[in-house]
């Protein structure tokens, strides 16, 4: 047999990453994970370290099931897939908590709902369980990250409009609206830190998105 | 793919152990440096109530500098012995700076052993108070500071645990924190009125500040936790004035 060696980050494998990023991103086109993208999206700083754990779970969670998918018995997949998470997620919990306690303390509970992602055991179930570790790994790095990007874009508009100000990880917090604007008569907008604007936001993404893309749109 | 039962339950049973062992390694090698970072977290929120912003890894220093003695008083007022301070330098912060204050408030008033700490800077001495209350999500902490006249408060800071971001997470903000300033707990015939958190309370009024809108829980949990909290020290505080 003449089993040519893929390339580590040949054009299929790139493709599992920039997918999940734009057509096939999981929020706005799987509809996966939007709960906690309506969560932690009130400010710009807990949506970055959100996304990056998120990365983290999914790439290791599905290069672990990738890993012994050929052992886990197909009656008590699911539980396995969710102790699998469930520890990758406490072990993230458990190093914000000594490294990062500011922002441990900032994501609170929204670490530990990681498990209950629809997009870590979506991907779990679609992809790993039937590939190879590599590619499933990708995988978990680029839906993590479509995850993340929707995430950050939707902290952004919350933030700027509700209460006119960006939080960077490690850098803290910067006003973005001048001072003048606020004399003119402006006033930042409560109701976009509400969670239903979130959702308003994430419509004006899909929105865009699919007019930009007809491939998305569905035909009845 | 199928597979036996007994095989099932090998597998199980294995994956569960392997895991347990995992996550025991995890926390037992991070609960040193997780502990470290509460009290550093407890010092840095006790010298921010005598407006002292300080780092992390500065705090501990800051603090042994800047408290000179804790003790614990009880709701009569009675101070019990544990003071340790030793020429002029805190040997023991254990006692008060240890209580647990969850259990503390589950207590009956009587039994309550309260903290105090006392710290001094630029010559004037604070007594500094825990706080612990409840808000929507989880528990509400913080610490409230008094200048010599043991009524007016001269800083406060208050955290939680898990209430909503933008919303009721906004105690723990400055811009909540300084309404306390200078507000008093005594009313002019010193009674003990507390600091209530009231919408739209005038900034004039002594014993009122402004609660946060679309925080309303939350805000009445602050409410709540300083009238509670207090009500154990009024006997202190008035024997000290």
């Amino acid at each position: 047999m003449n089993k040519q060696k893929e390339p580590l980050f040949s054009k299929k494998n790139m493709k599992l990453i920039t997918g999940p990023i734009g057509a096939d991103n999981p929020i706005t086109v799987l509809c996966l994970g939007v709960c906690s993208a309506l969560a932690v999206t009130v400010k710009v700083e807990p949506a970055i370290i959100m996304a990056i754990s998120v990365i983290v779970v999914t790439a290791f969670s599905n290069l672990i099931i990738s890993l012994i998918r050929n052992t886990i018995p197909d009656r008590i997949r699911i539980i396995v897939q969710l102790v699998i998470v469930a520890t990758l997620v406490i072990i993230v919990d458990q190093i914000l908590k000594a490294y990062s306690p500011a922002v441990s303390k900032q994501l609170s509970v929204f670490v530990g709902l990681i498990i209950t992602n629809c997009i870590i055991m979506g991907r779990i179930e679609a992809f790993a369980l039937g590939n190879k570790p590599w590619p499933s790994f990708l995988d978990g790095i680029g839906n993590g990250l479509g995850y993340g990007i929707i995430l950050i874009i939707v902290a952004f508009v919350r933030e700027v409009l509700g209460a006119g100000t960006i939080t960077i990880p490690g850098m803290g917090e910067f006003s973005v609206i001048p001072a003048a604007v606020y004399d003119a008569g402006y006033s930042d907008n409560g109701l976009m830190l509400l969670s239903p604007m979130a959702l308003l936001v994430i419509g004006v993404i899909i929105w865009i998105q699919r007019s930009r893309n007809k491939n998305l749109i569905e035909h009845n | 793919m199928e597979k036996s039962n007994t095989y099932i339950f090998i597998y199980s049973v294995a994956l569960v152990v392997l895991v347990a062992t995992v996550l025991s390694v995890t926390a037992f090698s991070l609960k040193e440096k997780q502990q470290a970072n509460t009290r550093n977290e407890k010092m840095q929120d006790i010298l921010m109530s005598i407006n002292i912003n300080v780092d992390a890894k500065d705090a501990e220093q800051h603090y042994n500098s800047h408290i000179t003695e804790t003790f614990i008083v009880k709701a009569n007022g009675e101070i019990l012995p544990y003071i340790l301070k030793k020429e002029g330098k805190v040997v023991d912060t254990i006692r008060a700076f240890d209580i647990d204050m969850k259990s503390l408030y589950d207590m009956p008033l009587s039994e309550r052993t309260h903290p105090v700490f006392k710290a001094v800077k630029n010559d004037t001495t604070y007594t500094i108070i825990p706080l612990r209350g409840r808000g929507l999500w989880g528990p509400l902490w913080g610490y409230i500071s008094f200048y010599d006249d043991a009524n007016t408060i001269s800083g406060a800071v208050f955290d939680h645990q898990g209430e909503t971001p933008g919303l009721g997470a906004e105690i723990n903000k400055p811009r909540f924190s300084n309404q306390f300033k200078n507000k008093q707990i005594f009313n002019d015939v010193k009674e003990f009125t507390s600091v209530q958190v009231v919408k739209g309370a005038s900034a004039n009024s002594p014993h009122h500040v402004d609660g946060i809108s679309g925080g309303t829980i939350t805000s009445v949990g602050v409410n709540d936790m300083i009238d509670t909290c207090l009500s154990g020290y009024v006997k202190y505080l008035e024997s000290i004035k």
